[in-house]
């Protein structure tokens, strides 16, 4: 993203519909860099915003790994590393061995939802333009918050105040970079 | 069980999930200042003051255990497990409710869970990491329980993969980690809440480093649902298999008693049942001590206790089947333990077992009862000790007659194990007073969710 004084232009609404109608019209406008805040998760305004999810690949992918390592670490130290004759059953007693790759193919899908997700959404990042906005603190109470970034190819400051204004929201500001 | 919330109105009209009248403004000042504005109570120091004493007994208990062995404990042979491991189960079983109420309910999209979840899975990993003491102390020489672990090392071997207590550690380890990120994922949101809502500087710093920067972002929230979801559905099967895995410990062998295939079902559904006796006995007096009637309604209570009907119904059928199969099978060995439960020296603990998990809990079909808050919290006490009693039942029982007669003998637990137990319950209550004093209880954003101004309107 290219570096400008001005991150964006942030509306602030005050409930869920509004801020999903606005998200809407935004699409409708044709501005592209746009995201949405809000104080709890919103169905509805995913799509609007339209964002892509690679969350379920990446567990997927985690939990693959962790059943196939968790299967070929016992195979590999039971079979032939150092392989031990307990009551004549086979070096590779797979059905023995199928409660830890459980246990490892949860572990690993989870670790990778989790840790997946925050890389995906750029986090930990303490620091963000957009807490430089003092309203925005509310975003995180009861008040819904719109941005069209600076980035966005259709951007002019005077030409987004006045697009977000014909939004009805609550208040515009706009947010140093 | 199976209403949903959208007829919650018309089935149970005096008992609502959230009382009506609140905002998302009022819903967050709400919880948020329990922890940010609230002075601490004179209760609050007394009862965590009390835990911690009970805390610092048992790292006595533990030090002293460390540096004489485990011979201070009643523990002999034939019985081996003795107190470890009936705490053990009995901890372990108690986490469980965390789980279901946080992973299993929520897929089953019951959203009364909503303002019980995150208390119940911190109860759930302080539940666990209770737990886990006793296996860790129980080896002897605790010191090197790392050797439970697969790692390069110069002895040039590695675990028995083929036991079932090796499992038991994978199984117990991977549960105390998917339980922490469930809990700590969830208490993110709610983290960059207190983050805002602070007025002290410390403390925003605190909660915005562990808030990791979240602010809200719809590209945010919605990969977070995600992951939410899909940390539930994997920690679903995982709870599931956490006390199957503890049962294996026990059926695996082939010790009279133990040496059964209900044992797997049987107890997950005793550890739920344990579990939502210690989500009420936990939720009667937080939600009377922090005013939080109308967020903890009486719903919750009747839903948790119709819970327990139901789970102890199963763990009746599994005492049943033991029984029947004692006689059954014909086998000589397993009718003896029956009857030595019957008529055995324990005799007096098996009857109290069927007393407190059975008859006792039978009066909760009575409505009044469900709804009277000193009942559920009795009739909860009284099925934390059933439970406790069934793992006492199971471990020493079994162990104590099995095939030889020259090997029999009595198990009585020493001070130190008393102290130990009685300890870890300190523990746990020590933890559950810090968490309610500086995190959210309730899960402030999943609560906004509930309130109908929440609902996007079509245009």
């Amino acid at each position: 993203m290219k570096r400008t004084p001005i991150y964006g232009m942030m509306a602030e609404f005050d409930s869920a519909t509004d801020l999903v109608g606005a998200a809407r019209k935004t699409h409708a406008a044709g501005y592209k860099k746009v995201d949405a805040y809000s104080p709890f998760p919103i169905e509805d305004l995913a799509e609007a915003i339209q964002c892509s999810n690679y969350v379920p690949l990446v567990t997927l992918i985690g939990a693959l790994i962790g059943g196939a390592s968790g299967y070929l670490m016992q195979y590999w130290m039971m079979a032939i590393s150092y392989p031990i004759n307990v009551g004549g059953r086979p070096y590779n007693s797979w059905p023995a061995f199928i409660v830890i790759t459980f246990e490892m193919t949860i572990l690993f899908g989870g670790i990778s939802a989790v840790f997946g997700m925050l890389a995906l959404n750029g986090l930990p990042m303490p620091y963000h333009p957009v807490f430089n906005v003092p309203r925005f603190a509310m975003a995180t109470k009861d008040r819904f918050f719109l941005i069209i970034f600076s980035s966005d190819p259709r951007y002019s400051p005077a030409g987004v105040r006045q697009f977000l204004e014909s939004l009805g929201p609550r208040s515009i500001s706009e947010v140093p970079s | 069980m199976a209403d949903q919330t959208d007829n919650v109105a018309v089935e149970n009209q005096n008992a609502p999930v959230i009382e009506p009248g609140y905002t998302f403004g009022t819903v967050t000042d709400k919880i948020s200042s329990i922890v940010l504005n609230r002075p601490t109570s004179t209760g609050w120091f007394i009862g965590f003051g009390a835990g911690f004493v009970l805390t610092m007994m048992m790292l006595f208990a533990i030090g002293y255990l460390v540096v004489k062995g485990t011979g201070i404990w009643g523990i002999n042979i034939p019985i081996g497990w003795g107190f470890a491991i009936v705490n053990f189960v009995w901890w372990i079983g108690i986490g469980h409710a965390g789980t279901l109420i946080s992973a299993i309910l929520l897929l089953l999209r019951q959203s009364w869970r909503n303002s019980i979840n995150r208390f119940a899975e911190a109860m759930t990993l302080f539940a666990v990491a209770a737990a886990g003491i006793f296996p860790l102390i129980h080896t002897g020489r605790p010191w090197l329980a790392y050797w439970l672990f697969p790692y390069p090392n110069t002895m040039n071997y590695w675990p028995q993969f083929r036991s079932p207590l090796l499992w038991d550690v994978f199984a117990v380890s991977t549960y105390f980690t998917i339980s922490l990120l469930f809990w700590f994922i969830g208490l993110v949101p709610d983290l960059a809440t207190l983050r805002d809502r602070s007025q002290n500087r410390t403390a925003q710093i605190i909660y915005g480093m562990l808030a990791l920067g979240w602010r809200g972002s719809a590209r945010h929230w919605h990969r977070y649902e995600s992951a939410y979801l899909l940390l539930a559905g994997l920690a679903t099967p995982l709870v599931l298999s956490v006390h199957t895995v503890v049962s294996f410990d026990f059926a695996i062998s082939i010790v009279p008693g133990w040496h059964t295939t209900i044992f797997p079902p049987y107890f997950v559904a005793g550890a739920i049942y344990s579990g939502f006796a210690m989500v009420l006995m936990l939720a009667i007096p937080i939600r009377k001590l922090y005013g939080l009637e109308d967020f903890i309604t009486d719903r919750h209570l009747q839903n948790s206790a119709k819970v327990m009907l139901a789970t102890g119904w199963i763990v009746a059928y599994g005492y049943g089947i033991e029984a029947f199969m004692g006689w059954y099978s014909g086998n000589r060995y397993d009718a003896f333990t029956l009857w030595n439960r019957l008529h055995g020296p324990y005799a007096f603990f098996y009857f109290s077992l069927l007393a407190c998990n059975i008859f006792i809990p039978q009066l909760l079909w009575i409505r009044k009862l469900r709804t009277s808050t000193v009942g559920l919290f009795l009739i909860s006490l009284v099925i934390l000790v059933g439970m406790w009693l069934e793992r006492f039942v199971i471990v020493v029982m079994s162990l104590h007659r099995d095939f030889l007669n020259s090997s029999w003998g009595m198990y009585y637990p020493t001070r130190w194990d008393w102290m130990t137990y009685i300890g870890t319950i300190g523990m746990f209550l020590t933890a559950m007073f810090l968490f309610v004093r500086i995190l959210p209880m309730i899960s402030i954003f999943e609560m906004r969710t509930l309130l109908p101004e929440a609902e996007v309107k079509a245009e």
